[in-house]
């Protein structure tokens, strides 16, 4: 087999795990609220539209990911499921410290998402391997109080596999090391091949089609019809699932190419001066993103749109993209170019849903050079100052004047909880 | 410390401006000063009181139940939730679901929670009472003066 595979793949064996937050931001919930963890808890996503978490007892009771908060409501009320808007202050600074924490049981870290990390566990005895899971488990859950559940395979898509034997098999205990070939086959002979990192609704339809079922028939197909049908990416699964790994760690992440900033409105907008409002919302904190991670643009797109379900409305939706005279992170400068930008495109008459921004052809700041250098060092310290000033005083301390100062397009979050860790304004209060 | 306030270039109105540690001795020329050895960095609270940020929370109190222990209301607690509570440890810990600051303390191997003032009840926990501990208070902060 390894002679057929040639040298790009490792004839090293890897030990790979993921690590993957129960139900992350309901966990993050309890976290600050003991009177939760007996009970379900959902979280919606912005503006309060949609289920985007569930605790384990949510679940039971059949509340669908995804499922319209609306339709949901019933069924919410009859078993006093606790409903929370997102606070992305509070996961965010939450993720942080479990990220922080994997960080100490290996030097080799992926952050895969804000609730997912992949670790190499190279040099670990394998006998170890147990304990050493259950080790950091116990650690995330004391130091955070996040429970999380660990899988453990020799590539990163047998480490996904092992993820979701720990996290559905309660007899696991949370940890699932799938090591052992004849254990692998067993296991993939019982998942859905749908199920398989990488293979998604389209190509699993077209698998069962042929007669692929399991992740199991799939790895037993001849290598050559899955590249034909599947391409390069296929084989990689089928490599992977095999316990050759092809997928190395990204320790590194990838410079960013692009900087989205759009939500959906409260309610309906329609004057342009409320649509201006939001835009220069969304252009701010574009540029604070941009200057966070210090990057610079040069095109910015911008587009609004009308709620297309709502069928007895008119609808439009437009962009514009717009082009700047040198490289910028400035927010006046761009909170001023988009503002040109939507005068171009908004017409009256339409009650708009969303609106957002674009940054594109985003450079690294220290990068760019030539003309207009003392514009930019002038806009460099004034930015500074801006930055530090909100980071200080809470942020929308200084803001531009069209930005206004009700915001009465602003999201719906009803219920939000405090931002425990990030406001002084927000501590959590106990009974002294 | 002394600081200076120096402006990188005295014409330019938007230069940076760094701040520079200063010593108020007389610079020799040709012999340098005894102190630019032992120059160190500013102290960091951060550091000082928060040895485990990711396991560190901020809570603040309410209540007049731990006096006792030098905790008034409205003073913030550094909550240390990677420590093992140990007798004598102020804890913060739940009791019928709410979170509670209180003193631990180990008996015939029970485990109490004792308040810090006598008008407040003291608990033996107990399995009904879905107790856990929560985390170590380590630290108190309260404020001397009020403006």
């Amino acid at each position: 087999m390894q002679q057929l595979l040639g040298n790009n793949y490792k004839s090293k064996q890897e030990i790979y795990s993921l690590i993957d937050c129960n139900s992350f931001y309901a966990s993050c919930e309890r976290i600050f609220n003991p009177r939760l963890f007996s009970k379900a808890v959902v979280v919606l996503s912005n503006n309060d539209g949609c289920i985007i978490a569930r605790s384990d007892e949510a679940k039971k009771i059949g509340i669908k990911m995804g499922e319209p908060y609306f339709k949901a409501k019933n069924i919410i009320k009859k078993n006093n499921v606790q409903v929370f808007s997102s606070n992305y202050s509070l996961y965010g600074d939450i993720s942080q410290r479990v990220m922080e924490i994997l960080s100490r049981f290996s030097p080799e870290i992926e952050i895969y998402s804000i609730d997912e990390a992949f670790l190499k566990f190279d040099g670990i005895n394998k006998g170890d391997l147990y304990d050493y899971c259950h080790n950091i488990r116990q650690t995330i859950k004391k130091w955070v109080g996040i429970p999380v559940s660990i899988g453990v395979g020799n590539t990163k898509t047998l480490a996904k596999v092992a993820n979701r034997i720990a996290k559905n098999d309660k007899k696991r205990k949370g940890v699932c090391i799938l090591l052992d070939s004849a254990e692998i086959s067993l296991e993939l002979a019982n998942l859905d091949v749908a199920e398989v990192w990488g293979i998604g609704k389209k190509l699993s339809k077209f698998l069962k089609q042929n007669n692929i079922c399991c992740a199991n028939d799939f790895v037993q197909r001849d290598r050559r019809w899955i590249r034909q049908h599947m391409g390069v990416v296929g084989e990689r699964i089928s490599m992977e699932l095999l316990g050759f790994s092809c997928l190395s760690l990204e320790m590194i992440p990838n410079l960013r190419k692009n900087c989205c900033v759009s939500r959906s409105f409260g309610s309906p907008v329609e004057t342009i001066n409320d649509l201006s409002e939001s835009v220069a919302c969304y252009a701010t904190r574009a540029s604070e993103k941009l200057r966070e991670e210090e990057l610079v643009t040069s095109v910015m797109s911008l587009f609004l749109l009308t709620n297309h379900f709502n069928k007895n409305d008119p609808q439009y939706s437009n962009s514009v993209k717009i082009q700047f005279d040198y490289p910028t992170n400035d927010t006046i400068i761009i909170v001023k170019k988009a503002l040109q930008g939507l005068r171009k495109i908004y017409r009256p008459g339409y009650r708009y849903k969303k609106a957002g921004v674009i940054m594109l052809d985003l450079s690294i700041e220290s990068n760019i050079q030539g003309l207009f250098e003392t514009d930019r060092i002038k806009s460099k310290s004034l930015m500074k100052s801006f930055d530090l000033i909100n980071f200080r005083y809470g942020s929308d301390t200084i803001c531009t004047a069209a930005e206004g100062v009700k915001k009465l397009w602003s999201m719906q979050r009803q219920r939000i909880s405090p931002c425990y860790t990030t406001r002084f304004s927000d501590l959590l209060k106990v009974k002294s | 410390m002394n600081k200076l306030k120096l402006t990188k270039h005295q014409n330019d109105p938007v230069a940076e401006k760094i701040e520079i540690p200063m010593f108020a001795d007389k610079v020799s020329a040709g012999f340098p000063s005894p102190a630019s050895d032992y120059m160190e960095h500013k102290l960091d609270l951060n550091e000082y009181l928060i040895p485990h940020p990711a396991a560190t929370f901020i809570v603040r109190a309410s209540g007049t139940s731990m006096l006792d222990s030098n905790i008034q209301s409205g003073d913030l607690l550094i909550v240390d939730k990677s420590l093992t509570p140990k007798h004598n440890d102020i804890v913060i810990a739940s009791i019928f679901g709410d979170l509670t600051v209180k003193k631990i303390k180990k008996k015939y191997k029970k485990i109490f929670l004792v308040s810090g003032n006598s008008n407040y009840p003291n608990f033996e926990i107990k399995e009904e009472m879905e107790c856990f501990l929560w985390g170590v208070v380590t630290y108190v902060i309260h404020a001397t003066v009020v403006r």
